[in-house]
């Protein structure tokens, strides 16, 4: 990909809480709020942040499946409801499964390259809760290829990567994997602790790596060789932030200082009719994310924390072989070394992640956004980890079904 | 005659009665997963659902429908096994609708009992009368060419009665579910003498194919579950008249206070009281009527019972499964108010507790509620700390408590004895399982 024509940054993030099970304000039994809810939140949100909507240009709304989860389609049509400044402006929704929030990432970012806008609003959500985690299987299902329907797994998607997390124990060996998958639960637990907006914030078990460890996958209950724990929740939440031009920051009137710019990105689709070649490996996020370093110009070396797509911990191990920080195979050892904690050199997912923070699926993409931003601008809050000055850079990768759909952005705090 | 050939066709009676509807509902759902197997395919299973009632059948129908679908999320990973061959099939969604479809085109509701004239297996659930039972089952008996095997959910009734005055050649057994049956995991097998063998191995399996706990009762009136909780329950009622008169205090607070201590005492999921209000005052003295010509050292019989029933206060469940007040006022499911037999009104609980509470006395430190010690590791422990502690106080509360405690073993060994239960273990597992006790009334807590 060619080199970004002029500077794009972002700023003035906004996340909801990640609400489901886990939230203390979670009642299954009871109504909850709706997509206008979530939508309106996050929308205001930046809004409030950048001196109202009549500075935006052009909105961009990310989601994957209200028309089933909440029988809504012609999503674009919300954005003028969140502030009447964004009536008769253009709006556009896209989709892309889980990495729908990615999509709307890198739309917004070509809005801006493409000197339609200079301030661009971008929006994730997903609302999920609207049915039970049984049918909830049928409707994410539908980021496979619906052929392949019939002979999946009642949890679909569990199902696909619990073959990827099979296909590793039998090729590197159960155990060692088993601890790896733990600790990537237990610093999802312990990162989401630190963010009030995360689904496990009231999470309060002191031994998270020990209840991991000691859960065994079981097939008749769930899949053959993932437990819940290993999933990402079912999650109702929004995420947005503001993308700008140089003016469009001076238009919004914030400091660079208090915005990320964006380095560079990459952006990669796979043919969902196949099978992937090599189910220890995730080839999309590989090429994707290594676009984004070399369309950014840096190594991974020059990284100081990413914000992966967990969905499964399989899929934070995967991840890290795909970047070339462990060997494969030895993605499982790296993760339970620490080297992915907060405390690291590169921590992973510092507010949770898809597993601790929550996954409202097309929201998740923003969300990772919001955080770099937050991190890279020291407004994370509790959560807020140290930047090492020779890893000034944030990396985000978000995934669309299984390793199909992918974007990946490298940021760096604004100067 | 195979156990799915026995399935194929099955009727039960009181179909849409509380017992009878948990029963249908377990039965359709074993019939339909037999169905679902390969040898099976192309058979055709039929449960008749046979009730005096127009209306309780098409309740009936909606209660299958609800939950049939709890049922099929439970499982559906099986049922997309089951299912594999239906290409029409693809969503969680279509083959748990499908499911549904198929449990519920096996049962046929109908309010005429001619439609057990064809069954292989009857399943009573009428009310406790034993007439009726006879009344039914021998018509059946008569009219039905097949060789009919015959369960009776009775509670108290002899099985062998039902098996001489139906004229049933020994083909019945007693299969007492505990209520709701879809929910309690507690059966109570009763043979008689003259059971056949065949019968008795087929319930077995039968109660296996459902996941129940099956605990073996000899055919004596009330067998082992409401063998121990009739006497329990006489006893919460003669230690709440008795407090009443050492007190000089109105009997609606006795029963507060008895309620109370067996409950938080005895660490129960309830009170007496209020158990005796979920099963029903009626229900209760129906069951003690029917027992009681059977028992020759003592007399299951009380007066406070008998002048409830004449005030018309009666307790037991509505249908959508809320309880009816009885003993107690409810709200929201929570004891409020108790019945005073002579006024004739409920008095708030509020008006009097505090000073009730206080002539109990408290709990020991050691206390623990019934909620969390299930889920404990080392209960025993916890419980024999508790018991100590509670043996050395001398207040009310902990003086009632012990006796309660002594009297509810007595009962228990005493079931034992006259051969009820063949083992002490029997009589616990039926309390722990079908009563959700903490702990069965045989133990060493209170001596």
């Amino acid at each position: 990909m060619k080199k970004l024509r002029r500077k794009v940054y972002m700023t003035a993030g906004y996340n909801t809480i990640s609400l489901g099970t886990g939230r203390r304000e979670f009642n299954p039994r009871k109504p909850r709020p709706g997509i206008e809810h979530y939508i309106k939140e996050a929308g205001q949100g930046v809004l409030n942040q950048i001196g109202g909507a009549q500075n935006v240009d052009e909105s961009v709304i990310g989601n994957f499946m209200a028309s089933r989860f909440n029988r809504q389609g012609h999503l674009d049509g919300f954005l003028p409801m969140i502030d009447k400044g964004l009536s008769m402006k253009p709006a556009v929704r896209v989709e892309g499964a889980c990495a729908s929030g990615g999509l709307s990432l890198v739309t917004g970012i070509r809005n801006i390259l493409a000197e339609t806008a200079e301030v661009n609003l971008s929006l994730g959500f997903e609302v999920q809760n609207t049915v039970k985690a049984i049918y909830g299987a049928d409707i994410l299902a539908l980021a496979g290829w619906f052929q392949n329907r019939k002979a999946g797994h009642a949890y679909f998607f569990p199902g696909q990567f619990s073959d990827r997390a099979g296909a590793y124990y039998e090729k590197y060996g159960y155990e060692r994997t088993r601890k790896g998958m733990a600790r990537w639960y237990a610093n999802a637990i312990e990162n989401a602790r630190l963010d009030p907006t995360a689904q496990e914030y009231h999470n309060t078990n002191p031994d998270p790596y020990g209840t991991a460890l000691k859960m065994q996958p079981n097939g008749k209950a769930f899949v053959d060789h993932l437990t819940v724990l290993d999933c990402s929740k079912v999650s109702d939440g929004a995420s947005a932030i503001a993308i700008c031009s140089e003016d469009g920051l001076k238009r919004i009137g914030v400091d660079k200082k208090n915005a990320v710019e964006v380095i560079g990105f990459g952006h990669a689709v796979r043919d969902i009719t196949s099978q992937p070649k090599d189910l220890t490996e995730l080839e999309t996020i590989k090429f994707a994310a290594h676009e984004a370093l070399k369309n950014a110009g840096i190594t991974i070396d020059q990284i100081g924390t990413i914000e992966t797509h967990d969905c499964f911990s399989i899929a934070g191990i995967l991840a890290v072989e795909a970047l070339g920080l462990a060997a494969k195979g030895e993605g499982a050892d790296y993760v339970d070394a620490g080297k992915t904690s907060r405390n690291s050199e590169i921590p992973f997912n510092t507010t949770g992640g898809l597993i601790g923070w929550g996954h409202p699926t097309g929201c998740t993409g923003v969300h990772q956004a919001v955080t770099i931003w937050q991190q890279l601008t020291g407004n994370a809050g509790n959560a807020q980890i140290k930047i090492n000055e020779n890893r000034p850079y944030g990396l985000t990768i978000n995934m669309g079904g299984d390793d199909v759909t992918v974007t990946s952005i490298v940021f760096k705090r604004g100067e | 005659m195979t156990y799915d050939e026995r399935l194929q066709n099955v009727a039960v009676l009181g179909a849409a009665g509380k017992m009878g509807s948990g029963i249908l509902l377990l039965t359709a759902v074993e019939m339909a997963d037999r169905a679902l197997q390969a040898e099976n395919k192309g058979k055709t299973f039929v449960l008749n659902a046979i009730d005096v009632s127009e209306d309780g059948l098409a309740g009936l129908m909606g209660y299958l429908r609800v939950q049939v679908r709890k049922i099929a999320e439970k499982k559906t990973i099986w049922l997309r096994q089951m299912y594999a061959d239906r290409d029409d099939l693809i969503e969680n969604y279509d083959i748990i609708d499908a499911y549904i479809n198929d449990v519920l085109n096996i049962v046929h509701p109908v309010t005429v009992m001619e439609a057990a004239n064809k069954a292989n297996l009857v399943f009573e659930a009428v009310n406790e009368n034993r007439s009726l039972k006879v009344k039914l089952l021998d018509g059946i008996k008569k009219n039905n060419p097949n060789d009919v095997w015959f369960f009776t959910n009775t509670s108290s009734v002899p099985i062998h009665l039902i098996d001489e005055e139906a004229g049933l050649d020994g083909k019945v057994i007693g299969f007492h579910f505990y209520n709701p049956p879809a929910v309690q995991k507690l059966v109570e097998l009763i043979k008689t003498d003259s059971t056949k063998q065949e019968v008795a191995d087929f319930a077995l399996q039968y109660a296996k194919n459902l996941n129940k706990v099956v605990v073996p009762s000899n055919d004596f009136a009330g067998f082992i579950g409401n063998g121990h909780f009739m006497r329990d329950g006489l006893h919460g009622i003669k230690e709440a008249q008795e407090l009443a008169k050492d007190k000089n205090m109105p009997l609606y607070k006795a029963i507060y206070m008895v309620n109370k201590v067996t409950q938080d005492y005895l660490i129960r999921p309830m009170g007496i009281f209020q158990l005796m209000d979920y099963v029903g005052i009626d229900v209760m003295q129906f069951i003690l009527n029917v027992m009681n010509p059977f028992v020759e050292d003592e007399t299951l019989q009380s007066d406070l019972l008998d002048k409830f029933m004449e005030q018309g206060v009666k307790g037991g469940q509505y249908s959508s499964g809320a309880q009816k007040d009885g003993f107690f006022k409810y709200k929201s499911g929570q004891p409020v108010a108790v019945w005073d037999i002579h006024k004739q009104e409920y008095v708030e609980i509020e008006k009097f507790k505090d000073e009730c509470d206080e002539i109990l006395g408290d709990l020991p430190e050691s206390a623990v509620p019934w909620k969390s010690i299930l889920r404990m590791k080392n209960k025993e422990e916890v419980l024999m700390k508790f018991y100590t502690d509670l043996k050395s106080l001398d207040s009310l509360g902990a003086v009632m408590a012990i006796r309660y405690g002594k009297r509810s073993k007595e009962i228990g060994e005493k079931l034992v004895k006259d051969k009820v239960a063949a083992h002490a273990d029997d009589v616990n597992t039926v309390m722990l399982t079908g009563f959700y006790h903490a702990y069965g009334p045989i133990n060493n807590f209170f001596e």
